[in-house]
């Protein structure tokens, strides 16, 4: 179990991570493994965060990009702090 | 493994084209003509009706993509010969005309100056004796490479972008090298990775070709028809529990289902048969699974890929839908959808490599005959893309 992530990034430019695994509570610390190259990093969670969710890699203003796949996936619309659970309260799409 | 020689057991059509199924369709033309057919399928078994909602007052475009749909359906190679029925005479041959470019056994009624009962009596009489004929053909061994193999995602999450969809893009970069006719769609929710869909284009000419039908359908049917923004469509509702915000991060994991190295060759339009040889192609369909599926096995796909995160359970009926997943919750609580479980690749236990090795295997022995899990759940979801409001 110790080896097995609990946050997966795709790209070694992304801001948020994807939590894979069932019931992350707040406080823990991750294991976070970038896919792209396998190269690993421990970040805190500040909440509990669902399965799939995104957590911040860093602390995000109003207006800022979030980065995944090392593209724009859309832009901040409430601050963030580096931890937080990220999803529609604080990110928006650009498109529509 | 050499995939240059794998080989499977399908059966060989009357134009040369390999199916993984032997079904005596029976097509309705139009809707009302689905009772009579669904009659037919009760009394004569070893067929299948294919009830849908449309074929009635519709014109240009529209009746032409209909059109296109049933006789694409009746000559799938899934399909060994075809019953189609229809209201009146006149659109009912136009599809088995169709249907009879491929040289397999079709046969066309209609109800009107006859009623249902004589007509049900006529088509289950012509039905009966295709049954034989299907049921009197053998398999075949034939190269893999050889069974056309379309993808879509759906009801997708965050794992699908990391584990379900790259497997698919996997097994595309693998086999479409070596000669297989691959398709993916869902012109909407490229939006987001339409400039790296574009890309992949195999020549600008196919990259402006792409990037006219994904802006055609921003401007006429979103700016057209939204009332607010569609992000309370896109993501869906699904999408967003399973952690998904944006169309962008949506469009950005369903773009891994075509791999890391090849390049689409065209765009087609919705069922539009492929023209220009083995390779993968672009085809513009709704992200709506069922729609798609249909539109897919329409162009003559016999196999079909829907890696999925949070559990789609669509199905076609006349073309196997093998699902995957990596969500290690999905693949618990909704185990007897899923045909492959790649969730080890987000423990680290199993790399994307691996996982697309896996899936080739399942392509095999699901062409071979084993049943996917929609097949075996009885998922046969048919749904015939509407352009506009009919006459």
């Amino acid at each position: 179990m110790a080896n097995i992530p609990q946050l997966l990034i795709h790209n070694r430019r992304d801001n948020v991570g994807v939590v894979v695994v069932e019931d992350l509570s707040a406080g823990t610390d991750m294991l976070c493994v970038v896919t792209e190259d396998n190269s690993e990093i421990r970040a805190r969670s500040n909440h509990d965060v669902p399965i799939g969710h995104k957590i911040a890699l860093a602390d995000l203003a109003v207006g800022d990009t979030v980065i995944k796949y090392g593209e724009d996936i859309g832009k901040v619309v409430a601050a963030i702090r580096k931890g937080d659970h990220v999803h529609t309260h604080n990110l928006k799409t650009k498109r529509w | 493994m050499n995939l240059a020689k794998r080989t499977v057991w399908g059966y060989r059509r009357e134009n040369g084209r390999i199916g993984v199924r032997n079904y005596v369709a029976i097509l309705p033309l139009d809707d009302i003509s689905n009772a009579a057919c669904e009659a037919v399928a009760a009394h004569i078994q070893g067929t299948i009706a294919l009830p849908h909602a449309y074929g009635r007052l519709q014109f240009g475009e529209d009746l032409e993509l209909h059109f296109r749909t049933m006789i694409g359906t009746g000559a799938n190679p899934n399909v060994a010969a075809c019953i189609v029925i229809g209201i009146e005479p006149h659109w009912t041959q136009t599809v088995v005309s169709g249907i009879a470019k491929t040289g397999k056994p079709v046969a066309g009624f209609w109800i009107e100056g006859n009623g249902d009962i004589a007509t049900v009596a006529a088509a289950s009489r012509k039905a009966k004796e295709f049954v034989h004929l299907a049921t009197a053909k053998v398999r075949e061994e034939c190269p893999l490479t050889d069974i056309w193999v379309a993808a879509k995602c759906g009801e997708s999450d965050t794992t699908t972008g990391l584990a379900s969809c790259p497997t698919v893009g996997s097994m595309y970069d693998k086999l479409v090298p070596l000669g297989l006719y691959g398709c993916f769609g869902e012109t909407s929710e490229l939006t987001g990775a339409e400039h790296l869909a574009a890309a992949r284009a195999i020549s600008p000419e196919i990259s402006a070709k792409f990037m006219k039908t994904w802006s055609a359908y921003q401007q006429d049917v979103i700016e057209a028809h939204k009332t607010s923004d569609l992000s309370d469509s896109q993501p869906t509702k699904g999408n967003i529990a399973g952690g998904l915000t944006t169309i962008e991060e949506k469009a950005l994991g369903n773009l891994e289902k075509i791999g890391k190295k090849v390049k689409f060759i065209d765009v087609l339009e919705p069922a539009e048969m492929p023209a220009r040889g083995a390779g993968l192609y672009f085809m513009d369909t709704s992200s709506a699974a069922a729609e798609c599926c249909t539109l897919q096995a329409a162009a003559g796909y016999v196999v079909h890929i829907f890696p999925t995160g949070q559990g789609n359970v669509i199905g076609n009926p006349i073309m196997p839908v093998i699902k995957v997943s990596g969500n290690p919750r999905t693949v618990r609580t909704m185990s007897e959808h899923i045909d492959l479980d790649v969730s080890g690749i987000v423990r680290r236990e199993m790399t994307i490599d691996q996982a697309g090795d896996q899936l080739i295997e399942h392509i095999v022995s699901t062409s071979n005959g084993r049943f996917t899990a929609a097949e075996a759940l009885g998922h046969r979801e048919f749904v015939m893309t509407k352009l506009y409001r009919s006459a």
